[in-house]
């Protein structure tokens, strides 16, 4: 198990609501997104396979790119593949804007 | 064939087994009503998982909703089959018996409320071993406080089935339902080989698990008290009036000495088969299941 965070500084749209998708089952991963508490965004991930830092910071450079919602991420992660990570966060972003 | 009446009723309906614990959890309060208990940004997860590098889930695998069934209070306990294989652990065992013991409360002081245990499950989770097996006993004594004032039902769905110490949670419930796909046991298949081996049973055998551990079966023989096929209305709609009749007189765990003599008279000395044994013990029902 590995714990990586990433921060997101010029993400600074205010956002007002939560929303938690997914379950932590194999090749998944559960997501909460919520308003973050200060200035930008910030990402903790904990995810069951170790070594791949480099590309959960691709898919959140990759997100954060088209996203500038101020939110804190949490991500639980049982071996989603980067294609699953990215529909679980489109998810989470698609409740929280409704 | 573009119009949804050409189409099989199996292809329209809502699969319940198809969705996840809290979205299972959530499909049977009426309208408006639900409201989630100690939810995933509470925190509340295991503090054990993480010390063996194992992720934990936010809500610990445990989803509690309060709200209304068919007009009635009622509390919806709901395991996810996906995380840690539904197992119980100190913290989902807790929010377990809470539940039940906040519904045995407001039933006492005249607000019946029932429970509904939505299990997919195989039992206590090894890594929180001795917890786990607490977190068993504790649920099991607060389905027995409940019961006396309000019906407590048990949901096997499938795919994951009801295994281990949580079977016995099921034993001691006001109603069972299952659906065909559902297995309910004490010992998992794998178990029971590994422990009595391969001749005694097969674990790679799906029919004969089916045959034994499987919904047709368990209500065959009065085990469990409704079938139902895997559609989200009718396992509602099974529920509700399951919430509406109340507990029953008798509970299936308190008719001891009906289960003494059956066992009592059962001829061991050859193999006995499920659909001999459902004619034995219910009467009635033999269709489906057979091998």
């Amino acid at each position: 198990m590995e714990q990586i965070e990433f921060d997101y500084p010029a993400a600074n749209r205010r956002i007002a609501k939560k929303a938690h998708v997914g379950v932590v089952g194999s090749g998944d991963m559960e997501v909460l997104m919520e308003p973050a508490d200060g200035d930008g965004a910030h990402v903790t991930i904990t995810t069951s396979v170790n070594g791949f830092q480099d590309s959960w910071k691709a898919v959140f450079d990759r997100f954060f790119s088209k996203f500038d919602g101020a939110v804190k991420i949490q991500i639980n992660d049982a071996g989603a593949t980067p294609g699953s990570v990215l529909l679980r966060l489109e998810q989470a972003v698609e409740v929280i804007e409704q | 064939m573009s119009t949804a009446e050409n189409f099989p009723a199996f292809v329209n309906r809502k699969s319940f087994i198809e969705l996840d614990g809290r979205a299972r959890a959530r499909s049977l309060f009426d309208e408006g009503t639900a409201k989630e208990l100690v939810g995933p940004f509470d925190r509340v997860q295991s503090p054990w998982l993480p010390l063996q590098g194992v992720t934990p889930q936010a809500d610990d695998g445990c989803i509690v909703i309060k709200g209304k069934i068919g007009g009635l209070p009622a509390v919806v306990v709901s395991l996810e089959g996906a995380f840690q294989g539904g197992s119980i652990g100190e913290v989902s065992g807790a929010k377990m018996t809470a539940a039940l013991d906040l519904a045995t409360r407001d039933s006492e002081t005249g607000k019946k409320t029932a429970a509904v245990l939505l299990l997919e499950t195989g039992g206590v989770r090894l890594q929180e071993a001795n917890l786990g097996l607490a977190a068993i006993a504790e649920v099991i004594s607060s389905i027995l406080a409940l019961r006396r004032h309000a019906p407590v039902i048990t949901v096997v769905a499938g795919a994951v089935g009801c295994f281990g110490g949580m079977s016995l949670a099921a034993g001691v419930s006001s109603y069972v339902i299952m659906t065909k796909e559902a297995r309910l046991g004490l010992n998992g298949p794998e178990v029971i080989e590994q422990e009595s081996g391969i001749d005694e049973f097969d674990a790679s055998d799906r029919a004969l698990i089916w045959a034994i551990h499987g919904g047709e079966q368990r209500v065959g023989i009065g085990e469990a008290d409704a079938l139902v096929e895997d559609d989200a209305e009718k396992i509602t709609s099974a529920i509700r009036g399951y919430v509406q009749a109340g507990p029953p007189s008798e509970h299936r765990s308190e008719q001891v000495k009906l289960n003494r003599d059956r066992i009592a008279a059962l001829d061991t000395s050859k193999q006995i088969d499920p659909i001999s044994l459902r004619k034995r013990w219910n009467g009635n029902d033999t269709t489906g299941g057979a091998r």
